[in-house]
């Protein structure tokens, strides 16, 4: 029967595929927008963030690293809860009207991959740092220099990073689901589409939707594989 | 050509050290140190291994604080002013994760001086021009060693401190390097080597600087030192014997 199940799956994933599904068209493109969006403010908070943990010594620094690292590990569920009582119109941000649209889904999704990001581009950096820091320190490299140094030569490691983070949003859910709603045609995306359809009793439907996502998250992977792969051929090893 | 030598208006010279000290915890690594190096030439320090040769030239070049004791370059403190006017070669070159050229136009940018010849110029000396598109990590290790003293030499430094700049490199490479060496010493940088080659010593040095158990046994002129040493610790250690 589960042998069934899968081989099911597998011919409606391609059916879907083959026959470039509208609907599932949309919820891709939903997903992508939702995920690439919030990696990309988990990118502008956390790099820096990261960046400064790792290279600049203040009072609290430890503390900060050990919340950071902490929040990693964040309970969707939790942060989609947080975002819901905040966004909703008696919260302190429910003037945005963001709550069941995809911008309250990039904020949830945000919340849960910027400690990810930080806590990564810490430990890429201060690595980095530690190799470098006496030539800095012998060339008086000022500290602005430093790290715009330091984030540019490990640009291949923190593509990694980002692709953390993305591969956490994209397969994200419990926050997603809290925000968004699950909205036909407004929030629905790849795992809260999953989830629904397995509520119904359509496994077939939910595992093809599952390898849809499988595909994705390779694709991304092998992108960036090829392009550390041509970065280590390139002036940049 | 060469910029106009940063030290041209305010010399770094002579520099003079007075009962240094730098502890680990309770271990004694530079112990009541005095020194004092001029203007000319390349001064080489020498001793056994644990002497404390690298942790001195970190010391006068102001990465490590010591506990007590002054460093004084022509009456001023060590400082990270003073820093500006200096390079260093370690003895395992850290190269940025960049092209050769890259590596060169980093510290040109730092001291506002990029341009093109002056980079092409770096490269021609060091023998890397045809490599200026090169990975720099992907570099031989004597291309690597080379590339940094270029990079060193590119901030235009009065002081070059050199730890142990030929350690395990081939008499080819090791040749290349104190030709560079011998060249910038020439154009009046003041070379401050540490090296456990004796006979690195006898080609480069101007006066060798002996350490034992982080003090200054001996300091004399090269030809002083090879002929005629002072100390047992130096006669024993150019004699091949074990100094500990």
């Amino acid at each position: 029967m589960i042998m069934q199940d899968f081989a099911e799956a597998f011919r409606l994933a391609f059916g879907l595929v083959a026959a470039m599904d509208a609907d599932l068209i949309e919820i891709i493109g939903l997903s992508l927008r939702v995920s690439l969006a919030a990696v990309f403010v988990a990118a502008v908070l956390g790099m820096p963030l990261g960046a400064l943990l790792a290279t600049v010594r203040f009072p609290g620094r430890g503390v900060a690293v050990i919340v950071i690292n902490a929040l990693m590990g964040l309970p969707p569920v939790v942060v989609g809860l947080l975002v819901y009582m905040a966004l909703s119109n008696a919260g302190p941000l429910g003037f945005l009207q963001f709550l069941y649209t995809p911008a309250a889904m990039i904020v949830a999704q945000s919340i849960l991959i910027t400690p990810i990001v930080a806590a990564l581009t810490r430990q890429v950096i201060e690595d980095m740092n530690f190799e470098y820091a006496e030539q800095f320190a012998s060339l008086s490299v000022p500290w602005h220099t430093r790290i715009a140094a330091l984030i540019s030569d490990a640009r291949y490691a923190l593509a990694t990073v980002l692709l953390a983070g993305f591969g956490r949003a994209i397969a994200e859910v419990g926050a997603v689901i809290i925000v968004g709603g699950n909205i036909a045609h407004l929030t629905r995306v790849m795992t809260t589409a999953i989830a629904l359809e397995t509520s119904k009793g359509d496994l077939a439907l939910a595992l093809a939707l599952g390898i849809v996502l499988l595909v994705l998250a390779l694709a991304v992977n092998a992108a960036v594989m090829s392009l550390r792969a041509s970065a280590q051929s390139s002036a940049h090893a | 050509m060469l910029d106009q030598p940063a030290w041209s208006i305010a010399s770094q010279l002579p520099l003079s050290v007075t009962g240094l000290c730098f502890n680990a915890g309770d271990t004694v690594l530079i112990d009541r140190l005095d020194l004092e190096v001029s203007h000319q030439g390349v001064t080489v320090l020498m001793g056994p291994n644990g002497a404390g040769k690298s942790l001195l030239v970190r010391l006068l070049h102001g990465l490590i604080q010591p506990q007590s004791g002054s460093i004084m370059w022509n009456g001023k403190r060590c400082s990270p002013a003073t820093r500006l006017h200096q390079a260093m070669v370690f003895q395992k070159p850290v190269l940025l994760r960049r092209s050769v050229a890259a590596n060169i136009d980093f510290v040109l940018g730092l001291k506002g001086r990029a341009t093109l010849a002056r980079r092409d110029e770096l490269l021609m000396q060091a023998n890397l021009s045809d490599k200026a598109s090169q990975p720099a990590r992907a570099l031989s290790g004597g291309e690597q060693q080379r590339l940094a003293l270029a990079r060193a030499l590119a901030s235009n430094p009065e002081v070059l401190f050199l730890d142990e700049p030929t350690a395990s490199l081939d008499p080819s490479s090791t040749q290349a390097i104190e030709t560079a060496i011998g060249a910038a010493s020439e154009r009046g940088v003041k070379v401050i080597l540490v090296t456990h080659d004796a006979g690195q010593a006898r080609r480069l040095a101007t006066d060798v600087v002996f350490i034992h158990r982080g003090s200054v046994a001996e300091h004399c002129s090269a030809d002083v030192f090879f002929q005629q040493p002072a100390s047992a610790v130096a006669r024993d250690y150019l004699a091949g014997k074990l100094v500990i």
